[in-house]
């Protein structure tokens, strides 16, 4: 579903991403850890064609350099902070993509399926009609999560989505988001610092350190290897081949 | 000495080669956003919205500027006039400067403060909050969906700004003229219409279209290029009213030596 060949992004003389290669296949959830700074943000932009990466190949659902439209209906996207509209209204969040382009509903068909979604994501329809400042960190999560899920695409990606919140609702958000992509079989990168997402969301662990996957296998051996590095991150020491000035 | 006289070539040299890349991208900037105009899809509910949002809500500070300038303006020219004993000039020089000038300078100025800063808070906003992004995932071009309808909203509005600016000035100016400087009502009127010709009317609402894309494509630009956090913003806010207010006043003197040779 996802096959990224040598992958290089460097802005001016800081080398970024320094030859990434990997393959997911449909319905596999990589979560990608790293410290601050490591270019994991990076990574995602370049997939989803945010930045241009230097050189490298990026091939997702069979699509190699996908128009802005191809992209969107294969992945969905939750960013760290929500970047919800604050112009629009809840619902009109969830449904934009519906809203507008090609294959676009009428408002009453989008705003039914708005709803749904904002159902599947543990929201009521009344939440429909708030604007994204009156929600809490929270709501915004799972809105942003409403959002990346209303085309059903195959690939999703998260950007930290546990970011700012409390361990009770980055709980409620980690569940929901392995619950989501089992039942939608979707393929799913997850960029965290937050062991508790590995833990509960990951098939697949990768560490990107130093501009390459550093370390690559499953969530139980990310938490139990004696790899020095991968020890320093997960158990959170600052002391280690980590420096804690970067 | 020759070092210090180099450093201060290359500063200059560095400036210039800043202040020339700058104009190069505002003017790529705008080339994009007049590309967008002939390529579907338009926005027709965000353009909407922008009218309402720069050309209808701008109404009062445009007007009351407009007021007050005009009733200014008719006192200033009163008092020059009385000097050659042409007091009769009051009216027309008034509606003149209005219509020409002042109007559309004056309304530009009013709008820059007012549009361009917060057209460049509300996208740089956007901007660091990943919202620019946001749009792009979902398929819409953000110099579609957010600059267009705003360089379009703001230049069809612009004019119809400064008609009514022009109305109210030359309202202000008559009333003035009629209770403080004792000109005969009717009079007065006669004087303002009688003078004021078809292109007086037409060079400064063509000024306001101008001043109103300037407005709008330099809010749009600073807020699309702010840096991060709120510093970036507010840097791009203060960098988006200079231009623009620079940017109108030198427009306007060069569509005026455009008009004045015509």
């Amino acid at each position: 579903m996802i096959r990224i060949t040598d992958l290089k992004k460097a802005f001016g003389r800081k080398v970024v991403l320094d030859g990434i290669s990997f393959g997911l296949d449909r319905g596999e959830s990589l979560v990608v850890i790293g410290g601050s700074g490591t270019g994991k943000s990076v990574l995602l932009k370049c997939l989803l064609g945010l930045e241009d990466a230097d050189s490298g190949t990026i091939t997702i659902a069979g699509l190699n350099r996908p128009r802005p439209h191809e992209l969107a209906a294969q992945v969905g996207m939750l960013f760290q902070g929500g970047a919800l509209f604050d112009s629009l209204p809840v619902w009109q969040n969830v449904a934009f993509r519906l809203l507008r382009g090609p294959a676009r509903l009428d408002k009453a068909q989008a705003r039914a399926l708005a709803t749904e979604k904002l159902a599947r994501v543990g929201l009521g329809a009344e939440v429909g009609d708030l604007f994204p400042a009156e929600l809490s960190g929270g709501m915004q999560k799972r809105v942003g999560l409403a959002r990346a899920i209303a085309g059903d695409p195959p690939v999703l990606f998260f950007d930290e989505p546990t970011a700012g919140l409390d361990p009770i609702m980055a709980a409620v958000i980690n569940a929901l988001i392995r619950e989501i992509v089992s039942e939608m079989g979707a393929t799913a990168i997850t960029i965290t610092h937050d062991m508790r997402t590995l833990r509960d969301v990951a098939d697949r662990v990768a560490m990107l350190h130093e501009g390459r996957f550093y370390w690559q296998g499953t969530a139980d051996e990310a938490l139990s290897t004696d790899d020095p590095v991968l020890q320093q991150f997960t158990q959170g020491r600052t002391t280690g081949p980590i420096p804690t000035l970067r | 000495m020759i070092g210090m006289a180099l450093n201060l070539l290359g500063a200059t040299g560095r400036m210039a080669s800043g202040l020339m890349g700058g104009i190069g991208r505002f003017l790529a900037f705008a080339a994009v956003t007049i590309s967008h105009l002939f390529r579907p899809p338009w926005y027709g509910r965000e353009f909407a919205l922008q009218l309402v949002q720069i050309g209808w809500l701008s109404l009062p500070v445009v007007g009351l500027t407009a007021l007050f300038t005009g009733g200014a303006l008719a006192l200033q020219i009163y008092a020059g006039s009385a000097r050659f004993s042409a007091e009769f000039a009051v009216p027309s020089i008034t509606a003149i400067g209005m219509v020409r000038e002042l109007g559309p300078v004056l309304g530009g100025l009013m709008v820059a403060a007012r549009v361009a800063s917060s057209i460049a808070a509300e996208i740089g906003t956007m901007k660091v909050s990943e919202q620019i992004d946001a749009l792009r995932t979902l398929a819409t071009e953000p110099m579609k969906y957010l600059t267009l309808p705003r360089v379009l909203a703001a230049t069809l509005a612009m004019p119809v700004l400064v008609a009514v600016g022009d109305a109210i000035g030359i309202l202000g100016g008559y009333a003035v003229g009629v209770t403080r400087l004792g000109f005969d009502g009717p009079t007065y009127l006669r004087n303002t219409v009688e003078f004021l010709e078809f292109w007086d009317i037409a060079s400064g609402l063509v000024k306001g279209a101008v001043f109103g894309f300037l407005v709008a494509l330099s809010g749009c630009y600073f807020g699309m290029h702010s840096g991060r956090g709120a510093q970036g913003v507010g840097e791009a806010t203060k960098s988006a009213v200079v231009v623009a207010s620079v940017l109108i006043l030198s427009a306007n003197y060069m569509l005026t030596e455009v008009f004045f040779s015509a």
